[in-house]
């Protein structure tokens, strides 16, 4: 069993951290365009939004390679985005509209992209932890070694469908990546009211399978833990588990009265523990220059509004939309 | 540039809302992420944080005011060195609304409800009952309440039903009210808590459990079937399983497939189970304490887009209905249209507007759809000749299949058309709001129905 290790973050370079820094600011300013569209009615339904947890996904999608896959929940923007999504069509299948991702038909919470081996936004919690499993069988089954990042969140990881698919994954030993984002709440309950355990990722020992705890809000600790997880499952190992600590700043989806939390816990972890300011911080104390960065987020700003504007401007799907994709049409796809 | 801030949508289904209090005042500098103002809607008071840096320039609608609908500008920014001076105070839907706060939510059932009972279906309550206006949410919690004062053995179970207060804040208060040992939050955990609850009917508890929804029931549909269900048969009436299964049921705005689903069929065609279906609070809080109270499992579905919704409710001290009693809602002699839950307002509407035209339909509310009031709908339509059934759930093996083939073998020599059947559309629930609305049935699918039979 791993242990929980020390990292090292002498050796990163400018580029590199200049990347995480674009990476994570395209998803934190994603995301709050999306907070205000929805205010003005044009997302509907639900939107969980990303804010505060985008180290977790940018330093995991460092290490990827063409052919992993990646599945999760419903809280999915931010996943999208890092694994090369466009934006546009990201922003366009939440407002609905034809050149979203899925055509419209998905929303937030149900958006998918084979092209970018993205294989969800899942909507019932625990679910996607099987999927992914799944994903990785194929693989293997295969005989390459992709191996497939199965995202999920504390809440979930309380879910009996869970622990059946660590079963399975250890004794097949899947090429699978559990990713544990523990963000401290599923809704408005507390990690510490829905466990007794002291850790979850501890929990895959149950079934033999090794892990680690990763600070969640330093981007380049997540992006060597992510390494490890990679290496060891491309090497036919077998499953690793990441309980990867952050935060989400916002409320669970738009209508959260977030009375199960202070506001200064979370203004204390926005000052103190911010992902994004961490490396803004580390970048200025090397030899990047406020402007440089300025320029960075003005080319941010203009992506996200240039998003918004398309999603805006797209058409709603064809009513006849209403009646397609419902089954594969059989002789179509022999022919394909 | 002095930009406008709007009054913000803060949930899926939220229109209007109250702007209970300002946290800024005009001159104030506020920066992304500070809190701007508290904002009631009909589920929450939520904190709306501000996304841009700036100084508060006017305030447009002040503290306590209720009915500002999505949209409205409730207050103006501006940026250093602008002056606000210029910017009119102009706001009138807002003002407008604040004036006429009982411009509320439309109690869209109120109309048709003068048409009391039918000769042919006994009253619920008696006549001269005082009537106290209540939404769907407040006769749900009250109903409970009522039973857990009554009952101690009665206790509610489910994700965030305790501290948060519900999700959609049906069980506000109990916890305060009963304590943590009878109000009890759940982790996510469907199958687990389902098993755990069927288990504690069996030792002599009346579990209540909620599902946040019951699109999240599907993970513990095995022990609401298998075990709750199926259990006193196995056991040759030894062992029953005294438990409320409850939630809110099908689509509510645009929560895309994995969170609309109908279930009403499903349930309905398991015997062990009832199966209640409300639309109006009376009935919601009549049949719920029933359920509570019956020896058997009982699936008790409800619909978040009508929690909201107010009618009046007998003031009682003991108010049940009993299971199998279906209500006529409106009496009429051209045709009959039969629903239940959420189908009750694309009904009720469509009945409206069918008067207008010289059509009089008898619009039944079925209510309980395990057991089925058949003998009521039967005896409407060898009045009437003609059926329309109307429901949200998919056409595949549906209630209205059932229904309507009820119909053909009792009452096939009294029909003059086919009994029609509104429904949701065959597909998965689309995002799209121009798709979802085209999936959902609706008032003028019903009126087209009905046309169509009485061949007009
Ligand atoms: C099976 C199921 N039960 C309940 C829900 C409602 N629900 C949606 S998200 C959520 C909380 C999940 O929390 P967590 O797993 O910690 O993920 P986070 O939202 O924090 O990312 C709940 C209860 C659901 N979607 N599916
Ligand atoms: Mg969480």
């Amino acid at each position: 069993m791993a242990a929980k290790r020390a990292t090292r973050k002498s050796n990163v370079s400018k580029e590199e951290l200049l990347k995480f820094y674009r990476e994570m600011l395209l998803i934190r300013r994603f995301e709050e365009k999306a907070g205000q569209l929805y205010g003005m009615g044009l997302i509907g339904g639900f939107c969980h939004l990303y804010i505060g947890q985008e180290a977790v996904v940018v330093g995991l999608e460092a290490n990827t390679e063409e052919g992993d896959k990646r599945v999760t929940t419903y809280r999915d923007h931010g996943h999208m985005l890092a694994c090369g999504m466009d934006p546009k069509g990201v922003m366009a299948e939440l407002t609905g509209r034809s050149d979203g991702y899925s055509r419209g038909k998905g929303g937030s919470m149900h958006m998918f992209s084979k092209d970018a081996n993205f294989y969800g936004g899942h909507g019932i919690v625990g679910a996607n932890v099987p999927l992914g499993a799944g994903l990785a069988l194929s693989d293997k089954y295969k005989g390459n070694d992709r191996v497939t990042f199965t995202y999920f969140g504390d809440g979930a990881a309380n879910q009996g469908q869970v622990y059946e698919a660590y079963n399975m994954a250890e004794i097949w030993e899947l090429p699978v990546i559990f990713v544990i984002e523990n963000n401290g709440y599923a809704m408005g309950t507390s990690v510490k009211r829905a466990t007794k355990s002291p850790s979850l990722w501890q929990r895959g020992a149950a079934y033999g399978i090794e892990g680690e705890e990763v600070d969640g809000m330093d981007v380049l600790a997540v992006k060597e833990a992510g390494a490890r997880a990679i290496e060891f499952c491309r090497s036919g190992k077998g499953p690793y588990i990441l309980e990867v600590k952050t935060y989400r700043y916002r409320g669970h989806s738009m209508s959260d009265p977030a009375k199960y939390r202070t506001r200064e816990e979370v203004q204390k972890m926005r000052e103190e523990r911010d992902a994004i300011e961490q490396v803004r911080k580390r970048l200025l104390e090397g030899d990047a220059t406020e402007d440089q960065l300025k320029a960075i987020d003005k080319e941010i700003k203009e992506i996200v509004n240039e998003a918004a504007e398309y999603a805006k401007e797209s058409p709603e799907p064809d009513l006849s939309e209403l009646w397609t994709d419902i089954y594969v049409d059989a002789d179509a796809s022999q022919n394909a | 540039m002095a930009t406008e801030i709007l009054m913000p949508a803060l949930s899926p289904t939220m229109e209007e809302g109250t702007l209970a209090k300002w946290l800024v005042k005009e001159g104030d500098t506020v920066s992304s992420g500070d809190i701007l103002a508290e904002i009631e809607t009909d589920k929450a008071t939520m904190e709306f944080e501000a996304v841009d840096e700036g100084i508060v320039g006017k305030i447009l609608v002040p503290d306590g005011t209720e009915g500002v609908s999505v949209n409205t500008p409730i207050a103006v920014m501006i940026e250093e060195g602008e002056s606000a001076d210029h910017i009119q105070v102009s706001a009138a839907p807002a003002a407008a609304a604040a004036e006429a706060p009982a411009a509320a939510p439309a109690p869209v059932a109120t109309a048709p409800a003068a048409p009391k009972a039918s000769v042919s279906v006994e009253p619920d309550y008696p006549d001269g009952t005082e009537m106290v206006p209540t939404t769907v949410r407040e006769a749900l919690r009250d109903a409970m309440a009522e039973e857990m004062r009554r009952d101690d053995t009665v206790f509610l179970m489910g994700e965030e039903v305790a501290e948060y207060q519900g999700a959609y804040k049906i069980s506000q208060g109990l916890l305060d009210e009963f304590g943590a040992k009878r109000v009890i939050d759940t982790p996510i955990t469907e199958h687990g808590f389902t098993g755990i609850a069927v288990g504690a009917s069996w030792g002599g508890l009346r579990p209540i459990v909620e599902f946040m929804t019951w699109n999240f029931a599907m993970q513990g549909i095995d022990q609401i079937i298998n075990s709750a269900a199926k259990t006193l048969y196995m056991s040759g009436g030894q062992m029953g399983s005294p438990i409320v299964f409850r939630g809110p049921n099908g689509a509510a705005a645009r929560v895309g497939a994995q969170h609309s689903q109908d279930y009403a069929a499903w349930y309905a065609s398991v015997p062990g189970l009832y199966v209640v279906q409300p639309y109006s609070a009376a009935d919601a809080k009549g049949l719920l304490k029933q359920a509570i109270r019956d020896p058997n499992p009982v699936v008790f579905l409800e619909n978040e887009m009508i929690y909201g919704k107010s009618f009046d409710v007998p003031k009682m001290d003991d108010f049940t209905i009993p299971f199998g009693k279906a209500r006529i809602w409106r009496e009429g002699e051209d045709v009959t249209i039969v629903s239940w839950g959420i189908g009750m307002s694309y009904s009720l509407q469509a009945a409206d507007e069918l008067a207008k035209e010289g059509i009089s339909a008898e619009v039944i509310d079925l209510r309980t759809l395990r057991p089925l009031d058949i003998a009521t709908v039967i005896r409407s339509v060898q009045k009437t000749n003609r059926c329309v059934t109307v429901e949200e759930g998919w056409p595949v093996a549906s209630m209205s299949d059932h229904i309507g083939s009820e119909i053909m073998r009792e009452a096939f020599d009294y029909l003059d058309a086919p009994v029609l059947a509104c429904t949701g559309k065959d597909v998965p629930m689309p995002y799209a709001a121009n798709l979802e609305k085209l999936a959902l049935t609706s008032t003028k699918e019903v009126i087209d129905a009905v046309k169509a039979v009485t061949y007009r």
